[in-house]
């Protein structure tokens, strides 16, 4: 008999293997490593913890380690990305071929920017607000706790998406924004781009929903006494990044739907007959897309207000001037898109109007950087890690400001774009901005939640690594810039004498290595010497309310909710000479929801039928989401009480030796 | 029920109305840059029909007259909420739901003849333009339609809880807020469209 | 309440009415777009408040103050959008398909 597959299996067969010899060894590296975790998990029969104490709780402290610790493995994945580029470009660029193939090394480069943002740098950033915002607002939970656990779930599925790629069919080579036409099925006929807007759109919609219950949680849930004005400022810089969440992401949701009619049903907004326009999808991804930067960057801004005034035992200079320049940031930052597409063709009148309104957002931040300085000023610093990648990205964040500046201008502009010029100045804001934020906070937060440092020489090492991998990495890319060495670029030329350069930025990669290695044996070693490194509930001397309670802290963050007065609440009830009230109450704590993993599994296998052309499987998929929708809808009992008795066990018990 | 859990239902209906009004807020924007891709695809027609040549209008008037007339049901049912009033809820409910179910029809139904008359969302940029906003705000009514049908049978079969009323308060601005888009897709596709 | 519906229902009727036959009637007058336009947003007035009760908000007002949020960004997106695209239109969009599309290979390497 002569079974027709493929209306079983739609684009799917044996082809959508890998056949290169580096994508090989990636997909084996992936199955390989997905199958050494789920042996692991067997041998030691944690399947059941796992469920139970991790993928379905609700509870923002659990949800936003595993944000981090996806964030981290991605963080990998996208390092690996950038060793084969910088291979390529150092030690096979001018001969005939290297191992990786044109078509390969454009993979490599969409995979590594998509990875770097949607997964890296946005896991981090969600990980970040779900640690620490409902504790700095004195809050027991975010405003919204399933649908919390369904955001990083469908983040989860993203993730999953796009590394599925590695082992089925191919990624996406059209880059990491995937501009039409080369991203219409004309130009990208396989599964690769289909694979990118999925795993995008995705991960798009959890956060959304993410943005939406922050929000709320931020407007609604603030401990009595906390009004808007005396808030830290990681909540101010968290509302900012949120409020663009929720108005920049319905772009990109509505934009990549766009894209998915083209290559699917075959409309034509994006395509270059018919009327299509190319340009307008530009435009649109970009309205989208500069706020992005700023939903990264802000929350990293917030953590350095945090840090500073903690680590100079100052308070934080400006207070008003900062949430006046991260509103504006906020808003300006929804007026700058065009700079990113000065070349394509506007008039001298629309370009003008953008690169001045470029120039203008520089103005609240370079207020912020004056506030952390003027912080710092008569302050008595104590250069702790945190403090150490502060002062890293004090120097590299100004350092890509000011070239930013510098491609605002639109006649520069028209000289570097898509030169590493420009690659080198995004990498400045990302690596010495968000990815300097998330691990100075890491440092800084760490012992918050375990009840021990992170070993501080291990930590001191690594800041040193990455800060020189930085420089030797993204120094060569400037001047290769200049002389003209265009991005995405993996042949080139002997006789240009670019060689050299290229080999101390991959000599800056070692290092960036290097730093990575230090990082994971902190980890390590911090875990097992975990006794001698163990300290107490408040061991900066903290300001903001998440140093008031216990560590470890308890399920419900706060025993009692005592009123806040002032602008550092923790260190006003220090000042007073306040007691640990003891007045308990019964708490309200939300009981576990397997529903977060089985919407990602049902939107996992839903997408990846829609990017095969499975319809049938599509369908089935479709329908279970709406019924998961319904179910969700009719939850009932969805909380559990922890009694007055139960609270005073766990509380005496917490604080321990601190009592 | 005591006091405590008064309060506690109190703030969870306006921690979930805010949130919801924080997603309409979302949607406003999904819609905003269909409606931009519309004003720049408008007239890209490739050679094929422009707007004025294929909307029928008496037609649109009537799905528009129709949607507001649901609009105002379901505030009906609204009311019957407040005063618990389970036949109004339900009967408003009802109502609209056939004027939304109406409504649809409509719509798909140009929708049929204009993909019949080889006028389909391929044909030009202007045509995938417009089916994606009309379609857009026509796959929003479908949602909401299921979500009301959903409502009402429960509240039918279990009548007018706490958790009922909060989630019918948050349906009520869904369809309203349909309504609302559905005022500017109106003026600005079909109205502005004919204008030469 | 009640009241409120009806007068919200009769005021939307009568815009809506209005706007239809005056389109019909009257499709080449050049002010046509703005009375639309007008008419419109007199609509979105309405129902905001006689629908939607976005006066009758107590408290922080979060409501409205997201809702004039939404409105900024969405008429900076909207607005910024339609200009700088009939701008590049009047400037690029003399080209063939094929044009188009080499042109645009070339420029996807640009951006961020």
């Amino acid at each position: 008999m002569n079974i027709d597959w493929s209306m079983l299996l739609g684009r799917l067969s044996l082809d959508a293997l890998p056949d290169n010899i580096v994508t090989i060894g990636g997909a084996v590296g992936g199955v390989l490593g997905v199958l050494f975790i789920i042996g692991l998990l067997t041998y030691t029969r944690r399947w059941k913890w796992l469920w139970r104490t991790w993928m379905t709780s609700l509870d923002p402290k659990k949800i936003g380690v595993m944000y981090i610790a996806v964030s981290g493995i991605m963080l990998v994945r996208g390092l690996a990305d950038v060793i084969m580029m910088r291979a390529q470009q150092a030690l096979f660029a001018t001969t005939a071929d290297g191992p990786i193939t044109a078509d390969l090394f454009q993979q490599v480069f969409s995979a590594h920017g998509t990875i770097m943002i949607f997964f890296v740098a946005m896991g981090v950033i969600f990980g970040l607000i779900n640690l620490i915002l409902p504790l700095q607002i004195g809050a027991r939970d975010v405003a919204f706790p399933l649908l919390n656990s369904i955001s990083f779930w469908l983040f989860f599925a993203g993730m999953a998406l796009m590394n599925v790629s590695l082992a089925l069919g191919e990624f996406s080579a059209a880059g990491w924004l995937a501009y039409p036409p080369l991203s219409t099925l004309e130009y990208s006929p396989g599964t690769g781009v289909d694979y990118w807007i999925w795993s995008l759109q995705v991960a798009g919609i959890g956060s959304l929903l993410s943005g939406v219950n922050f929000l709320v949680t931020i407007f609604t849930m603030r401990r009595k006494g906390m009004t808007m004005m005396k808030m830290p400022i990681f909540v101010w810089t968290v509302l900012g990044s949120m409020l663009l969440v929720v108005f920049a992401f319905p772009i990109l949701t509505a934009t990549l739907g766009m894209l998915t009619l083209d290559r699917t049903i075959g409309t034509h907004f994006f395509t270059s007959d018919l009327g299509g326009n190319p340009m307008m999808y530009v435009n649109l991804i970009w309205a989208w897309g500069h706020p992005e930067v700023y939903i990264l960057v802000l929350p990293a801004f917030g953590v350095f207000s945090e840090i500073v005034p903690v680590f100079s035992r100052k308070r934080l200079f400006g207070y008003t001037s900062m949430v006046w320049a991260i509103m504006a940031i906020t808003v300006l930052s929804f007026t700058v898109w065009l700079h990113h597409f000065f070349t394509m063709g506007a008039g001298a009148n629309v370009n003008a109007f953008f690169g001045i309104m470029t120039m203008v957002i520089a103005i609240p931040t370079g207020v912020k950087v004056f506030n952390w300085l003027f912080t710092m000023f008569r302050g008595r610093i104590s250069f702790k890690t945190p403090m150490l990648w502060f002062m890293g990205f004090i120097t590299t964040f100004t350092i890509g400001g000011v070239t930013g500046v510098l491609l605002a201008v639109p006649g520069i502009d028209f000289q570097v774009h898509n030169s590493l010029f420009l690659v080198a100045h995004f990498h400045n804001m990302i690596i010495g901005g968000v990815l300097f934020g998330a691990f100075a906070a890491l440092a800084y937060w760490w012992p918050k939640f375990t009840g021990f440092h992170l070993h501080e020489g291990l930590g001191i090492a690594a800041f040193w690594s990455w800060l020189v991998g930085f420089v030797l990495a993204f120094a060569p890319l400037y001047i290769l810039g200049l002389m003209g060495a265009v991005r995405r670029l993996d042949h080139y030329d002997a006789s240009l004498g670019w060689q050299g350069l290229f080999i101390v930025a991959g000599v800056g990669v070692m290092f960036i290595l290097l730093g990575v290695f230090f990082q994971i044996l902190q980890l390590a070693y911090s875990v097992w010497k975990r006794k001698e490194l163990a300290c107490d509930s408040d061991p900066w001397d903290g300001r903001t309310l998440e140093w008031s309670t216990s560590t470890p802290i308890a399920e419900y963050n706060y025993a009692t909710l005592d009123v806040v007065h002032g602008r550092d609440a923790f260190w006003s009830f220090k000042q007073s000479g306040r007691k640990r009230l003891s007045n308990y109450t019964d708490i309200l704590v939300p009981k576990n929801s397997g529903f977060g993993p089985i919407i990602a599994i049902v939107v996992f296998v839903g997408s990846f039928a829609v990017i095969w052309h499975m319809w049938w499987l599509a369908a089935i998929g479709l329908i279970a989401t709406i019924l998961l929708a319904i179910l969700v809808g009719m939850r009932e009992n969805v909380e559990r009480t922890i009694t007055e008795k139960q609270i005073a066990v766990t509380e005496k018990k917490l604080w321990g030796s601190e009592a | 029920m005591n006091n405590e859990s008064v309060t506690e239902n109190k703030s969870l209906l306006s921690r979930t109305s805010v949130g919801f009004w924080l997603y309409l807020m979302t949607d406003c924007l999904l819609f905003a840059t269909l409606f931009a891709t519309f004003a720049v695809l408008r007239d890209a027609t490739a050679g094929g029909p422009a707007g004025r040549d294929i909307y029928e209008m008496p037609l649109v008037l009537a799905e528009t007259l129709i949607l507001l007339t649901s609009s105002f049901t379901c505030g009906l049912a609204l009311i019957g909420l407040a005063t618990k009033n389970k036949r109004q809820v339900l009967y408003g409910l009802l109502a609209t739901f056939v004027l939304g179910a109406a409504f649809l029809f409509i719509e798909v139904s140009e929708f049929v003849k204009l993909i019949g008359e080889g006028h389909g969302p391929q044909a030009s940029a202007f045509l995938s333009a417009f089916f994606a906003l009309v379609g857009m705000h026509g796959l929003h009514v479908f949602v909401g339609l299921l979500w009301l049908s959903v409502l009402a049978l429960t509240i039918w079969r279990r009548g007018i809880t706490d958790k009922l009323t909060r989630q019918l308060t948050l349906f009520g601005l869904f369809w309203h807020f349909l309504d609302l888009i559905w005022i500017f897709v109106f003026t600005v596709v079909y109205l502005m469209g004919i204008v030469k | 309440m009640m009241q409120k519906y009806i007068t919200g229902f009769a005021l939307s009727l009568a815009l809506t009415l209005v706007a239809y036959f005056l389109v019909i009637n009257n499709e080449t007058h050049p002010w046509m777009l703005v009375v639309l336009g007008v008419l419109a947003a007199t609509q979105l007035a309405v129902q905001l408040l006689y629908f939607l009760h976005l006066d009758d908000e107590v408290g922080p007002r979060l409501k409205q103050l997201s809702f004039w949020f939404m409105a900024l960004i969405l008429l900076i997106i909207v607005v910024g959008s339609i200009w700088i695209m009939n701008n590049l239109n009047e400037r690029m969009m003399h080209f063939s398909p094929t044009e188009k599309n080499q042109y645009m290979l070339t420029e996807y390497d640009k951006g961020f």
